[in-house]
């Protein structure tokens, strides 16, 4: 009800859109042609994915000896990729189940693309697990199913084993949660389409009718999963985490990891959100429902996420000169003044000053600024992983085991190679999905639509 | 195949006046088949007499067999079928366990949830789905009322409801599949 809106509301829908225009403008992209960009990057995605698939046969046939890992490091840009790419995944499901706790309604602008986003950066994540052991045809050996070795089961103990269990249930968990709220979005396609396509998007939305019965259960279930999935996307990288607090590795055994593990994975997935809701809204032209108030909002919460880091590396080092322990005193002042000072120095910069720009509302609310800066926090984010995985094994308890890594040409061309799959799956899915909840902006236009709000987007 | 039913309905532009006529509706005593809608309407289920969805107990359920399950499999392995000494540690390591056995509760209650949920609202994969018409999906707020074999009175009594409440919209179809 429009007369019980606070004046400093502001509006998440702009252009007085009817409910009949959000359902024009939200499927028009999966019935049109697409356009020249559009098709120009979709191309330049699966060049990219190319690579990455040659690169990783490569890998598979000639074993990860193709790899510059050595003796000393044993984890360099596999692990370093792997960890960044869950991190990203960690924004979908923080915005469509925190978020819907939290009641905040700028989630439905970006949650369905958000969750496709954690999708994709999931399954980019799990590649490298899979190669990184060597033999990638016997990852199923993860699992504890009954075989003829004993049966022989994994080690339960093992927080290796543990990250198995944390990214297969995220991963199911989120794309159940994703599904489930595009059934009824299939189902405005669906009452659109004709031929062939009205058979596909039949199947793809379950028959779904939208009775009053369905939609109460529709609220249930998500709110259910949304209070499933939000200690879920704390424990994953948590758990991540414990891959390295649960060693004795100085600059690994470090208490402070989870908390800090989990702010950087938000802080790291809402640069990525912004990074590719700046591209998709400009290719798809949806200015009117992913606006500058959802931008300002992400890049609050990049402010908030990017200062906690900023802090945890803070009390990191003051907790390495507390403990009088001059291996773990090594290992942080080895980090900013040893060989690898620059990717510290990519993090810091990165990770802890740049946030800061987004104290001030000018740059906070310009679309140009925003994407530039989201770029330079990705990079940050994964300086960071670098930083704690390879700096700190780089320089072992022997000095005779030192050692320096630079990763080969095969190891860069898998990491480009994850953005290929990356940007195909998720241009693929602008051309056959809404990439905005069309249900849940509908449900908050009366709320939220500047026609509501008496502010239209050249008064703000 | 179900029996076919005559479903008369009628579509409103807002959900407002959706609402409104739900309510009148209600004082006279009709009784409506059910509501359709493009998304969730706050407030309908009481007045349609909706009773609270008991979906999350399922979800309480599920989970709880997976906590179940997680854990006592990993204790029969640990203390029955393969006892080992990781570390020095315990046989039963019992705070070891608690990782699995969370992610093992939050796979089984979302999956169990999801399932359950899809079922009993009878959602499955068919090439054709028959909709009452395709607005409602759309823009349009539609409430249906079974005519099957009613005298044409009682069905004259609903059309002019429909009418007389806002309906933009009325007719009468013969669906298989509500």
């Amino acid at each position: 009800m429009s007369s019980h809106v606070s004046s400093i509301r502001e509006p998440l829908v702009f252009g007085n859109k009817s409910y009949h225009n959000i359902t024009e403008d939200l499927v028009g992209p999966t019935e049109k042609t697409p356009g020249k960009l559009w098709l120009a990057m979709f191309i330049l995605a699966v060049i990219v994915l190319s690579f990455g698939v040659f690169a990783v046969t490569w890998t598979i046939y000639y074993g990860i000896g193709v790899w510059n890992l050595n003796r000393t490091i044993g984890w360099g840009w596999d692990i370093t990729n792997f960890v960044w790419w869950i991190g990203i995944g960690h924004a979908g499901t923080l915005i469509s189940a925190i978020l819907l706790l939290f009641r905040q309604r700028w989630r439905t602008g970006v949650n369905r693309a958000a969750e496709a986003m954690t999708i994709f950066a999931v399954m980019c994540a799990a590649m490298f697990p899979l190669i990184h052991v060597g033999r990638a045809w016997d990852v199923f050996f993860f699992f504890p199913y009954p075989n003829t070795r004993g049966p022989l089961w994994p080690n339960f103990v093992s927080p290796l084993l543990w990250d198995v269990f944390a990214i297969s249930t995220y991963f199911t968990i989120s794309v159940l949660f994703w599904y489930t709220g595009l059934v009824p979005d299939f189902a405005t396609i669906r009452d659109r389409a004709t031929g062939l396509r009205k058979k596909i998007y039949s199947a793809l939305s379950f028959g779904w009718k939208g009775s009053a019965k369905n939609w109460q259960r529709f609220e249930s279930v998500s709110l259910v999963l949304a209070g499933l999935a939000t200690p879920l996307v704390l424990s994953v990288h948590t758990i991540v985490s414990f891959d390295f607090a649960t060693s004795v590795i100085p600059g690994w055994h470090t208490t402070i990891f989870p908390p800090y593990f989990v702010a950087g994975a938000v802080f790291s997935g809402f640069a990525m959100v912004l990074t590719l809701m700046l591209i998709t809204r400009k290719i798809l032209h949806l200015e009117d429902y992913i606006t500058v108030n959802h931008i300002e909002s992400m890049n609050k919460v990049i402010l908030v996420t990017g200062s906690i880091v900023g802090v945890a590396y803070i009390t990191e080092l003051a907790i390495a000169w507390y403990s009088g322990y001059v291996y773990e005193q090594f290992a942080f002042l080895n980090r900013a003044k040893g060989i690898y000072w620059w990717s510290y120095f990519g993090m810091m910069f990165n990770n802890v000053v740049i946030p800061q720009f987004f104290w001030s509302k000018k740059i906070r609310t310009n679309v140009t600024w925003t994407f530039f800066l989201s770029i330079l926090i990705n990079v940050g984010m994964w300086f960071e992983r670098f930083v704690i995985i390879s700096t700190s094994i780089a320089r072992d308890y022997l000095p005779s085991s030192w050692s320096y890594y630079v990763p080969t040409g095969i190891e860069i061309m898998i990491y480009i190679g994850t953005f290929g799959l990356f940007f195909t799956l998720f241009l693929g899915f602008t051309r056959v999905a809404p990439v905005v909840a069309i249900a849940e902006v509908k449900s908050i236009l009366k709320d939220y639509g500047d026609q509501y709000l008496d502010k239209t987007q050249e008064n703000i | 195949m179900k029996t076919k039913k005559n479903i008369l309905f009628g579509l409103y532009d807002d959900e407002q006046d959706l609402l409104k006529a739900v309510k009148v509706s209600n004082e006279r005593g009709l009784k409506i088949m059910d509501v359709y809608s493009p998304f969730p309407i706050h407030g309908l289920d009481p007045l349609l007499g909706l009773k609270e969805s008991r979906l999350h107990i399922a979800g309480f359920i599920f989970g709880t067999l997976g906590a179940l399950t997680g854990f006592l499999f990993m204790s029969w392995v640990f203390k029955i079928d393969w006892p080992n000494v990781f570390g020095g540690k315990p046989l039963w390591p019992i705070p070891a366990f608690i990782p699995v056995t969370f992610e093992l509760t939050v796979l089984f209650a979302g999956v169990g949830m999801v399932v359950t949920y899809f079922i009993i609202n009878g959602l499955s994969m068919k090439a054709e789905t028959e909709v009452l018409h395709d607005r409602i999906s759309d823009d349009k707020f539609c409430i249906a009322f079974d005519v099957t074999g009613n005298a044409s009175d009682n069905a004259s009594t609903f059309e002019s409801f429909l009418n007389e409440t806002g309906a933009t919209y009325v007719e009468t179809k013969e669906m298989s599949d509500l």
